[in-house]
């Protein structure tokens, strides 16, 4: 390698008040390579690349150590200089596309501002490169985008236009902070081959942060493993995937979803039965009258029976979420029937709370879903509440046993939610789901907030619990590999509609449907193959198989068409 | 992000001083309810318009009645008033909002159409029109004030149980089988108390404020009971002969509103959401 980049050498960050977050943290990037640095949250790994842009949050100060950008002290700099780095020779993307860009601003000005400040250009010329980098991320209608508002771009367009606008100026590097978790798999890994195209034709170097290793082993050329505040292992990608050193390292790669065993198809009536469900959302409403309504959900079926879990799986929009939510009651629904043991539970008042009594729903993100306001001992307990046949002393000893099913002990009983960590309050979470043993349980996007390595236990942790308790369950998620590992079952959907079903198996091996194939092609590659990890790398083609839905390549079983696959023991 | 435990920090600059001239007014509602220096009703022509001194500290008015006492029985008019306006315009307005807010449909539309209308007079004006009515009293101010202001409670509490009904942990209630009154008893009420501890405390300054307004217009508490606001009232024309009659009760009435302005602050920093994640 020659002469550094970026040159990060024990770089130590702390609070004010002298607690250590990052200590003696060193890597090096030389121009115009991709290194990867992965961790889960509270690795550091965002204070690291906040602090080369000396962007690091109030009260975070840096306490040793020094960051060179091409040799230069980024310490030494004054705040005039440090400026011309921001935005000029250092580019940044954020995570949350949403309130990344300024929503009162036209999106052509926002474009704009970054080139007024490093480059020279006049008005014309500026105009002229905006609508070329436009042209180039694939926005549609660059010329109609200029004076569009942020807010009439969905999540991954917003990504796009984040990335446009931090190319442009061509800096020498890009620090890219999570850049694609907040949108959804399909849309992920467009973005991401966009980046990674983009970097290379500019020669700019980027610095990815990323929980997700199973992503950036695609991108990066080398990866730097940060746990707790300090660089565990870093190397080549290849050789730190294949010969993990670290035991961190190689719980991250264990932590990777792998496929379940084939579960024999479940018989018997079906718990929760749909029968043509649709979902509408009524227009926003406007001075005079209403726009037209959305359907949602057009017209599912679909059978859950006792035992088994089914899959609904779909990007967002997909209408995933309202087809949970109006089969649990909490949406109105506009057509169809949802049926439960056979009856319309909606039908009177007794049935309803049957129904109540026997489904349960573990919502996506567990900061919202416990009431910050009680304890954990009586979130877990509400559902007992209308369970008549039980006296205080069962219902608290039904409460503890859900309690340690999840792992967790009675010294959680007396805690808030805010005083546990997001895994732990997944689990409360699961806890009060199981706690009346319910026939059916929704399982919404049940890991997505969580961390890899804390995503698997919970998995694990529901699978066994349905092993336990027989109860069937309806998984939704746009995590393929998630679903990979749980479902017996999967049914995608696409613009409310279910395009294909089938037993797991057949869908991820031998998908028909166009749209599968697409969601199937950006799931990462790099999975368990048996009890090997393999490392599958395509060059550009990635996002091609993915934007003209041709069928990924040889699929996800078989052998990718240009692989340097490789296989040891972990 | 990195979780760190949150060292004990001494209470800032603002909830101390708040605190304390909160405090300050509260010892002086008591103490004035219990003893005064001399009957702040007593009327002492030898000693008309003495200036601050020995015998009266702060000097006494055109009546030769005790300003000292007059300013410790006032304060418990002024902080009674206050205590008992407050907590009914919370009450009121919070029973209000949550049901708006969480039943929606016409219930709300007809209910909030009431109250933007009411907000949309200013309270000092609205609380002059129905004291016009129910005549000038204790009772009549507290009723006037509380009505004043419980539109503006409903505001807050609406709002704040509109984004609270969105949130997972309420779907979780109703779906446990919880019915919807339980639900916001339950979970919507207990998650409003931070914003309305906020609201309450500033609201509690503006209304010994608007009592003060009231007096001075001369609908407040009748005259001779003492309250800050008729004690400036009846200052205006003696001002130039008698300042200390106008400045003892106008700095009463700063000083408490800026302890209570802080202590607002100090409790909005404590009680952040962001701040208690």
């Amino acid at each position: 390698m020659s002469a550094a980049l970026l040159s990060v050498d024990r770089l130590s960050i702390g609070t004010a008040s002298g607690l250590p977050l990052v200590r003696d943290v060193s890597f090096d990037l030389a121009a115009g390579e991709i290194v990867a640095v992965v961790g889960e949250s509270g690795s550091g790994k965002t204070m690291v690349s906040r602090a080369v842009l000396d962007l690091l949050p109030p009260g975070v100060v840096r306490t040793g150590g020094a960051i060179r950008l091409a040799g230069i002290d980024l310490a030494r700099l004054d705040r005039n200089a440090m400026r011309k780095v921001r935005g000029g020779a250092v580019g940044m993307v954020f995570q949350e596309p949403m309130t990344s860009l300024n929503p009162a601003m036209p999106v052509g000005r926002q474009l704009e501002e970054a080139l007024r400040l490093h480059t020279g250009c006049n008005r014309g010329e500026r105009r002229r490169r905006i609508l070329a980098m436009l042209e180039r991320v694939a926005i549609p209608d660059p010329e109609r985008c200029l004076a569009a508002y942020p807010h009439e771009f969905s999540g991954g367009m917003r990504q796009r236009i984040m990335l446009a606008s931090v190319m442009l100026p061509k800096p020498k590097l890009l620090i890219a902070d999570e850049p694609t978790t907040a949108l959804d798999a399909v849309v992920q890994a467009e973005v991401m081959a966009l980046m990674a195209e983009l970097a290379r034709e500019n020669g700019t170097a980027v610095l990815l942060v990323s929980h997700d290793l199973s992503m950036v082993a695609h991108f990066a050329r080398r990866v730097v493993v940060m746990q707790a505040g300090a660089v565990v292992e870093q190397g080549a990608t290849e050789a730190l995937l294949l010969s993990p050193q670290h035991p961190y390292t190689r719980r991250l790669l264990e932590a990777l979803p792998r496929r379940g065993p084939a579960r024999p198809p479940a018989d018997g009536p079906p718990v929760v039965e749909v029968r043509d469900l649709v979902v509408d959302y009524a227009g926003r409403r406007r001075l005079v009258g209403r726009a037209a309504a959305k359907r949602a959900v057009d017209g599912v079926s679909l059978v859950v029976r006792p035992g088994e879990t089914v899959a609904i799986v779909g990007g967002s929009g997909s209408g995933k979420t309202s087809l949970g939510k109006a089969i649990i009651g909490l949406v109105p629904t506009a057509g169809g029937a949802v049926l439960f043991r056979g009856t319309d539970p909606f039908a009177d008042r007794r049935r309803l709370l049957d129904f109540r009594l026997g489904s349960q729903v573990v919502f996506q993100d567990p900061y919202s879903s416990l009431d910050p306001r009680m304890r954990v001992g009586a979130i877990v307990g509400e559902p007992l509440r209308h369970d008549a046949g039980l006296s205080a002393r069962q219902k608290q000893a039904r409460v503890v046993e859900a309690l340690a099913d999840v792992g967790l002990d009675e010294g959680h009983l007396g805690r808030y939610p805010h005083q546990l960590s997001g895994g732990q309050r997944q689990r409360v979470a699961i806890a009060r789901a199981i706690v009346r043993r319910p026939a059916f349980v929704i399982a919404d996007e049940p890991v997505s907030a969580l961390d890899m390595t804390v995503q698997k236990q919970i998995l694990a942790l529901l699978a066994e619990l349905q092993a336990r308790y027989g109860f069937a369950c309806l998984f939704i998620s746009h995590d393929l590999a998630a679903v990979e590992q749980v479902a017996d079952r999967v049914l995608v959907m696409e613009h409310g509609r279910i395009v294909e079903e089938g037993p797991r198996d057949r869908v991820f091996d031998a998908p028909r449907h166009a749209y599968t194939r697409r969601l199937l092609s950006a799931m990462t590659v790099l999975g368990a193959v048996g009890d090997d990890f393999a490392l599958a790398r395509r060059g550009g083609g990635w996002s091609a198989a993915a934007a003209d839905g041709a069928p990924p390549a040889a699929g996800r079983g078989g052998a990718p068409e240009n692989p340097v696959a490789l296989a040891a023991g972990p | 992000m990195t979780t760190t435990a949150v060292p004990f920090r001494l209470p800032r600059a603002n909830a101390l001083v708040g605190g304390l001239l909160v405090g300050i007014l509260a010892l002086a509602a008591i103490v004035g309810l219990l003893w005064t220096p001399y009957d702040p009703l007593a009327i002492d022509f030898r000693a008309r318009l003495a200036p601050p001194g020995p015998a009266h500290w702060l000097g006494t008015d055109d009546f030769g009645r005790d300003v000292l006492s007059r300013l410790l029985a006032g304060a418990w008019t002024s902080a009674s008033i206050g205590v008992v306006t407050t907590a009914a315009a919370v009450a009121v307005g919070t029973l209000v909002g949550i049901l708006t807010g969480f039943l929606r449909g016409w219930v709300d539309r007809v209910v909030m159409a009431v109250n933007d209308t009411l907000l949309s007079f200013p309270g000092i004006l609205f609380a002059l029109g129905l004291l016009a009515v129910l005549g000038a009293n204790k009772w009549g101010i507290i009723l006037a004030l509380s009505l004043a202001y419980v539109p503006t409670v409903v505001r807050v509490v609406r709002a704040t149980v509109l984004s609270l009904r969105e949130r997972d942990f309420v779907a979780a209630s109703r779906i446990c089988g919880n019915s919807a009154l339980y639900t916001m008893a339950r979970h919507v009420a207990p998650n409003c108390i931070a914003p309305l501890i906020i609201l309450a405390t500033v609201m509690f300054g503006w209304i010994i404020l608007a009592e003060s307004a009231l007096s001075f217009l001369g609908l407040g508490v009748p005259p001779p009971a003492p309250t800050w606001g008729n004690m400036l009232a009846g200052s205006r024309p003696l001002i130039a002969q008698a300042p200390w009659l106008g400045i003892f009760p106008g700095l009463a009435i700063a000083l408490t509103l800026l302890g209570i302005n802080l202590l607002g602050d100090a409790l909005r920093d404590r009680l952040d959401p962001r701040m208690a994640r």
